[in-house]
């Protein structure tokens, strides 16, 4: 037997003019735990997609987005949750289909590509072989060859250089873009007639994701393959789909042509998710109540001349941040945008000298700190912090968040018990959480709170300058909004400098007064924030921006 | 790589030296007289100071430890009164028993050892990894919880009580095979095999529970890696999923701990060598150690050290090997 279907038709007798998807009512539930009521993940989500269209599930964390899709290839089936509503892909009932038949659909008729391309492949096995094994699931009469041979024209057609050499590369041998590809490519193998993708641009660079989207768009437009795009990002859809569901709570707040949904929202929910997301052509609001600047202090705090670190020795050496130069003065903020690899984190370490540079100066307020040993450095920590990407692992899970806030303020050693706890609950006050949550652990708040809690650590020790590495980019986007907000309020009330790194351009510019493009390891364009984004001088800049996925990519329909 | 086995030659070479020292020092320090226990108890003064003499345990204690060294790189010439007896490189000197080389002693002892060891291990990994593949793929039913219950008892219950019990079982009450005497392997390979069988099953019973419990936890890890979900998302059976693409990863672990497992087996089987009567390193040990021969006691304990040493580094390399993304630094 060979492939049972031809590519484009109908099968299996479904009517040509049948949706390709119908969702009605469904319903995943999760059991949780013993004796717990099950977690309503999806509740009661109803919709469809004509065959060939592009619909975009929306939403933020925990609003089902993504379990709603793994119902769409019956991927919850034997996991223990409960389904229940009915779902109909290219007239297969995924609820009733046997095993055999939900093998053949998996792949063959529905395909998935997955959010992270480093681990949703086989570390061990060639990336051809994995595809040409899918391909062969699918297509029993297959032979090896044919099978390989297929992996390397769809490894060619999403763009691998060179395929048929690059399918006999292991994944850790491609970069991440590459892999997504892959995992694209795997997609393709067996001709299918829907594409599944669960952020499928997540874990990449803008100018990667730029690259993978339009990837996308011109395979459904050559294949006529449907596309259901589930994604927190509103800017990736916007440009990518015909139709939008916002969803929350698991149930569709709102669905449309996207244009509409993104321009004229019914829905207050929706309004409100579309006024968080930071937008890259839109200036930061200006600062008129800032009081420092009034007050004159804008002297330079820390000053970073032709700073530089390896990494490795010998011929394994790497420089991570090659002759970097900058300036923070007080009270301002100063972002540094850059793709993965670009030296970001590592300068961000050093600035705050949790890292010791391997060349140059690094001078605050006078003083050399850069090859000042941990002794005499001790005297600058509290007035140098950082607040770190990741809030669930930056906090320690088996202390209370107080205790967490406090340590900076016992390792100062200036107040007594009394007063460190005193201080916390100003502190937690401060970030925006109830001050009797001393005693309450990390795992007991959200994503956006645990943030709050890094913050509230950051401050303890009253610091002059704080180094957020990527605060918010594991945070949805109204939470982003708010974590933004809370800062930029620190900023003015404590007249702190902050250095705030991170990959979304967006989010940097509602922030910035100053803005670092860097890429290698080095600068390779300064200025004030508003002339670097709207006029910037260098070609990887200007690359950089013109990546980044719009709202408005939906206002004029092409 | 070449620098990469060079680093852990001389990294292996100082723990193997630290561990001379300790072990020597630790005899030294232990009370009792090696002298009165070589020469008997019916020795006068007069012949144990000569017995003394002999052993040059008059030396300093570095002066003994250099000569030691000595012996090990570059052979060393022993006094016996009347004549210079030269022992090789490697010379781990005279036994104070017998005036037997220690290197000759060992290297009589040693296939038993390896025999015992290569058995037991092959017993033990198949045995482990096939009841921890199978209870981690039938994870909540009835086989796990059987499968679950018997590693457990099968790591509770010492040698001497598995070995008596497979004795009387299979020798005594079926006697379906005869007591075990060890029999070398270059002498009849089929009697060694018949002889060698219990030993292997008792031991290998025991270290199977370990790696039954390693496997089963691997796999379940393995299987909810998002490789797998991916799979399972393209329609491969689930069959396939844990043969081609669990597997491996699941396995790796544990070669890793049964190669550093194998190099402990030279020294540590001590039980199930008395147990079964093997003429063995283990049951060398346990004699040298009874009878103060501090010369055996330290050539068996720099003999198991080397083992485990080298055991580790095959371990870290096996390691590497099976997963591609571990590079050896």
């Amino acid at each position: 037997m060979t492939a049972r279907r031809t590519s484009g038709g109908p099968a299996d007798g479904r009517p040509a003019t049948g949706p390709l998807v119908a969702v009605s009512g469904l319903s995943v539930a999760f059991p949780s735990g013993p004796g717990g009521a099950p977690v309503r993940a999806v509740d009661g989500l109803s919709f469809e997609l004509a065959p060939g269209g592009a619909l975009g599930i929306v939403g933020e964390s925990g609003s089902g987005k993504s379990t709603a899709a793994y119902a769409l290839l019956g991927l919850h089936r034997d996991t223990g949750a409960e389904v229940t509503g009915a779902v109909t892909v290219a007239g297969h009932d995924v609820q009733a289909v046997d095993a055999a038949g939900l093998r053949r659909l998996r792949g063959g008729v529905a395909a998935m590509v997955f959010q992270d391309p480093l681990s949703s492949l086989d570390p061990y096995q060639a990336v051809g072989d994995q595809i040409a094994e899918v391909y062969r699931v699918h297509h029993r009469g297959a032979s090896r060859r044919e099978a390989r041979a297929r992996a390397a024209e769809v490894l060619d057609r999403v763009g691998i250089p060179d395929a048929a050499r690059r399918a006999r590369s292991r994944p850790h041998e491609f970069s991440g873009g590459m892999r997504q590809r892959a995992l694209i490519a795997m997609a393709l193998a067996c001709r299918p007639e829907l594409l599944v993708a669960d952020e499928p641009t997540t874990a990449l660079d803008v100018t990667v994701q730029d690259q993978i989207l339009g990837l996308l768009r011109e395979l459904r437009a050559e294949t006529g393959m449907g596309l259901i795009l589930v994604t927190h990002d509103l800017g990736v859809a916007a440009g990518s789909v015909d139709d939008l569901l916002v969803m929350k709570d698991g149930r569709a707040v709102e669905h449309g042509p996207v244009g509409e949904v993104l321009h004229a929202p019914r829905e207050d929910y929706t309004r409100d998710l579309l006024a968080a997301v930071p937008r890259v052509n839109v200036r930061r609001a200006t600062r008129k109540d800032a009081p420092h600047r009034a007050g004159g202090d804008d002297s330079v705090l820390l000053e970073a001349t032709a700073l530089r670190r390896e990494f490795g020795r010998g011929k394994r050496a790497v420089t991570a941040v090659d002759d970097v130069s900058l300036t923070v003065r007080a009270g301002e903020t100063v972002g540094v945008v850059g793709e993965s690899g670009s030296g970001k984190t590592t300068l961000g370490r050093m600035l705050v000298r949790l890292l010791e540079p391997t060349g140059g100066r690094l001078g605050y307020r006078g003083r050399d700190i850069g090859g000042m040993k941990e002794r005499e450095l001790r005297a600058f920590r509290s007035e140098l912090q950082m607040v770190f990407q990741d809030p669930v692992s930056s906090l320690n899970p088996r202390r209370s968040i107080g205790e967490s806030i406090a340590d900076p303020l016992r390792a100062a050693g200036k107040l007594d018990d009394a007063a460190i706890v005193a201080r916390v609950r100003e502190l937690l006050e401060r970030v925006g959480l109830a001050p009797d949550s001393y005693h309450r652990y990390p795992h007991e708040f959200s994503g956006g709170q645990r943030q709050r809690v890094g913050i509230a650590r950051a401050l303890a020790p009253e610091p002059k300058l704080i180094v957020c590495d990527e605060p918010v980019s594991a945070l949805d986007v109204t939470t982003q909004a708010q974590v933004v907000a809370l800062l930029g309020e620190l900023q003015r009330d404590l007249g702190l400098a902050l250095v705030f790194i991170a990959h979304d351009l967006a989010v940097v510019r509602q922030v910035s007064d100053r803005l670092v493009v860097m890429r290698g390891g080095r600068i390779v364009e300064e200025g004030p924030a508003d002339t670097v984004y709207e006029r910037p001088a260098h070609p990887y800049t200007k690359g950089l921006l013109a990546a980044v996925p719009r709202l408005e990519a939906a206002e004029a329909p092409a | 790589m070449t620098g990469y086995f060079l680093r852990r030659a001389a990294g292996a070479l100082a723990v193997l030296l630290v561990l001379s020292v300790v072990v020597y020092a630790t005899f030294y320090i232990a009370p009792g007289d090696p002298a009165r226990l070589a020469c008997g108890p019916r020795c006068n003064p007069e012949q144990i100071a000569q017995v003394r003499a002999q052993l040059s345990l008059g030396d300093p204690v570095y002066v003994q430890y250099w000569h030691f060294l000595q012996g090990i790189f570059a052979g060393h010439d022993y006094s016996t009164g009347t004549a210079v007896l030269h022992c090789d490189a490697p010379c781990f000197g005279l036994s104070y028993q017998n005036n037997q080389q220690v290197t000759d002693m060992l290297i009589e002892r040693l296939p038993a050892t390896a025999s015992l060891a290569v058995g037991a291990m092959a017993v033990a990994l198949l045995l482990g990894t096939a009841t921890g593949l199978l209870s981690a793929l039938r994870r909540g039913g009835i086989t796990e919880r059987v499968l679950t219950w018997l590693t457990l008892a099968g790591t509770a219950t010492p040698v001497f009580i598995s070995g008596l019990g497979l004795l009387m079982l299979f020798c005594a009450y079926l006697a379906w095979l005869p007591f075990p005497a060890y029999v070398p392997l270059t002498e009849d390979p089929e009697q060694w095999a018949w002889n060698m069988l219990l030993p292997w099953a008792a031991l290998g019973l025991l270290e199977s529970a370990k790696y039954a419990r390693l496997m089963r936890s691997s796999t379940l890890e393995t299987l909810a890696e998002d490789h797998i979900r991916t799979f399972r998302a393209y329609g491969v059976a689930e069959r396939k999923l844990v043969t081609r693409h669990a597997l491996r990863g699941a396995v790796a672990p544990v070669v890793a701990l049964s190669a550093a497992d194998f190099g402990s087996m030279f020294g540590g089987a001590v039980l199930t060598e008395m147990m079964f009567g093997l003429p063995g390193i283990g049951a060398l040990l346990v004699h040298a150690t009874t009878t103060l021969d501090l010369p055996v006691v330290v050539a068996v304990v720099m003999v198991t050290g080397t083992a485990v040493v080298i055991a580790n580094i095959v371990a870290d390399v096996l390691y590497a090997a099976a997963d591609r993304r571990v590079a050896l630094r």
